[in-house]
């Protein structure tokens, strides 16, 4: 029977949503499929892959591998693949998932296609598509001499399916590779952030220049608190030094694919709306009724985002913490 | 200090998209093509390394149609760069693989170097995945979204993951590192930078001369769509209390979001 990877990133005791959507995709293609998991106490991520699909674990579980190094996790990925024998690969266009996986589709001498939004994978084949010219239209990427197929999904755009409790699965084990010592990770420093990163939150709240200040941007902190949301922002906002560049959503900055997307005083630039068009849902709160953020909404409100930002924290609150 | 500089050009953002009759590709006529602006940072640092060096040669190089990317090269040896390389694709479709593979095989050709730098992402396809594949190609570390750089005996490169949270890589010998926004500021060309840039060596060649062909492609691009038209935003009414709890409803009843 053919067979699918899938690669799984967890944080803490879960597998990230991207990783169950994979999951679920390679379940229901009716392959055998394989997960791998690398990194230190991966081990007791393997139950929930089976839950959700997984027929064999592959990990790779060392605490050298505590911090993302693109060699080791190169070398290790790789061995994972060739020894799963299957001829496409699912990853979330995470982070480390977009650093790491063209350097192995090259090793794998094989092609990638990294920020899919469509997926079709059936027993014999896997059909992709991804948004080109920041979101200005689509095309299918079509894999040619390319023993294995890498596809990298966005998150939040496949379903979760329900997770079977019984199911078991076998694992394997990899042995952690050894470091050329070329390029080591001396450090991590952490964020500002504890929250889900915007690439991969399912709510985003943002706020635009029309947030006035920093201090500010605390109403919009409620507001995503109320909804489990993650904060982005406009590059003017990022660039004002109200928030760090890190939130910045757009061309230059992230690009996210929620399915809830609300922005407040922002006017809708074309380099602003390449980042988050993809939203299933678009939410716009803008004094001005003209801005053309509207013209990509879903819903619009008009009005001082003064005003309604605290009425939606308010709403948010007795609707969801009943 | 020898540095390669890989640049691509890619339509401005401002630039409408028209699909080709055929669906495969977009239709060149009328865009106006700019250096991606993630490799304007990877031009800057390159100047900024060398000169700290007190010396040494950036190279800027760029696969793409010759008549087209010479321009952006053009302007890479305004802002500061020495020489550039120029490989002619042609009107072929090039895929990050063939791309790739074409700059390893130039930068081979040209014998030893220290650093090869390159954007995060091109923003045309947003693939990412030159830097890595011309690292594998080279036997070398790659580090991309590089928001920093400190050049030493080996050198301390940060890298910008979720939530504004930094790897620090430390690497020895030559690498790829892959620039984010943030790195630094631009330079912008001055007229002199223009007029002697005119001047600076390009040289010329082709995919063949690279030892690639479109045998090795790996992924194709191809049935170009424009996205579904959206459907007209619902505008909603009343005041800030009548607008936040019909949004809600709406959230909770008819996009089922929440
Ligand atoms: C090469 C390049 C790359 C770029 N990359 C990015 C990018 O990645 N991301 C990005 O966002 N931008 C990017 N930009 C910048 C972009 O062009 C815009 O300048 C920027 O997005 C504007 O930010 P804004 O919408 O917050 O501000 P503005 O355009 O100033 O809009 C502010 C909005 O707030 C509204 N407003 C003001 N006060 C209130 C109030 N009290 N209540 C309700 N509404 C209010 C106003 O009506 C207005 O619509 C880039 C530009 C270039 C040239």
């Amino acid at each position: 029977m053919a067979k699918v990877f899938v690669f799984l990133e967890g944080n803490n005791q879960d597998l990230k949503k991207g990783s169950l959507e994979l999951l679920t995709a390679a379940k229901a293609s009716g392959r055998e499929v394989v997960a791998g998991l690398v990194g230190p106490g991966v081990k007791a991520l393997a139950p929930k892959a089976a839950h959700y699909g997984a027929q064999t674990t592959f990990v790779c579980d060392a605490a050298e591998l505590g911090h993302y190094n693109p060699e080791t996790f190169t070398d290790a990925v790789t061995a994972m693949v060739k020894d799963s024998g299957a001829d496409v690969v699912l990853a979330s266009s995470s982070v480390l998932a977009r650093d790491l996986f063209p350097r192995v589709a090259a090793r794998l001498d094989s092609g990638v296609a990294s920020d899919c939004t469509i997926l079709k994978l059936d027993g014999g084949t896997v059909t992709v598509r991804k948004p080109l010219y920041s979101g200005k239209c689509t095309a299918e990427v079509e894999f040619v001499n390319s023993p294995v197929k890498i596809v990298l999904m966005r998150p939040n755009q496949l379903p979760v399916g329900q997770p079977d409790a019984a199911a078991t699965a076998q694992t394997k084990d990899f042995p952690a590779p050894a470091a050329s010592g070329k390029i080591k990770t001396k450090d991590l420093v952490k964020g500002s952030s504890s929250k889900t990163d915007l690439a991969e939150a399912n709510i985003i709240v943002a706020g635009g220049r029309g947030m006035g200040s920093a201090e500010n941007f605390k109403q919009l902190e409620d507001l995503a608190n109320a909804l489990g949301a993650t904060v982005g922002a406009s590059r003017a906002v990022a660039d004002a030094g109200w928030v760090p560049h890190s939130m910045q959503v757009g061309q230059t900055g992230k690009t996210v694919a929620p399915s809830l997307y609300i922005a407040f005083g922002i006017s809708g630039a074309i380099q602003h709306l390449a980042g988050m068009s993809g939203s299933k849902v678009i939410v716009a709160v803008n004094k001005d009724g003209d801005a053309p953020i509207f013209q990509k909404a879903t819903y619009g409100l008009v009005g001082d985002l003064f005003e309604l930002a605290p009425k939606l924290t308010e709403e948010f609150k007795k609707a969801l913490h009943k | 200090m020898r540095i390669f500089v890989c640049l691509k050009q890619v339509p401005d953002t401002e630039t409408r998209i028209q699909i080709k009759t055929d669906k495969s590709g977009i239709e060149e006529s009328g865009v106006k093509w700019v250096m991606n602006p993630y490799d304007e940072y990877a031009v800057e640092e390159a100047l900024k390394l060398r000169d700290a060096k007190g010396g040494g040669q950036v190279t800027v190089m760029s696969v793409g149609p010759k008549s087209r990317v010479t321009d952006s090269l053009r302007t890479a040896m305004a802002m500061g760069a020495d020489d550039g390389i120029v490989i002619d694709s042609a009107g072929e479709q090039v895929d990050t693989f063939m791309a790739a593979k074409a700059l390893s095989e130039a930068i081979k050709k040209e014998g030893a170097f220290d650093l090869v730098l390159t954007g995060r992402h091109a923003i045309d396809d947003n693939a990412a995945s030159v830097p890595q594949i011309l690292g594998e190609l080279l036997n070398i570390p790659h580090v991309t979204v590089v928001s920093k750089i400190t050049a030493g005996e080996s050198m301390l490169v940060e890298r910008e993951i979720e939530g504004g949270a930094r790897e620090i890589f430390e690497v020895t010998g030559p690498c790829v590192l892959a620039a984010n926004k943030g790195l630094n500021t631009p330079r912008y060309a001055s007229l002199p930078g223009i007029m002697k840039a005119k001047k600076k060596p390009l040289k010329e060649m082709t995919l063949a001369d690279a030892g690639v062909s479109s045998a090795q492609m790996k992924t194709r691009l191809k049935d170009f769509q424009l996205p579904p038209d959206k459907p007209a935003v619902k505008m909603l009414s009343g005041d800030a209390g009548a607008q936040a709890k019909e949004l809600v409803r709406l959230l909770m009843e008819e996009a089922k979001v929440l």
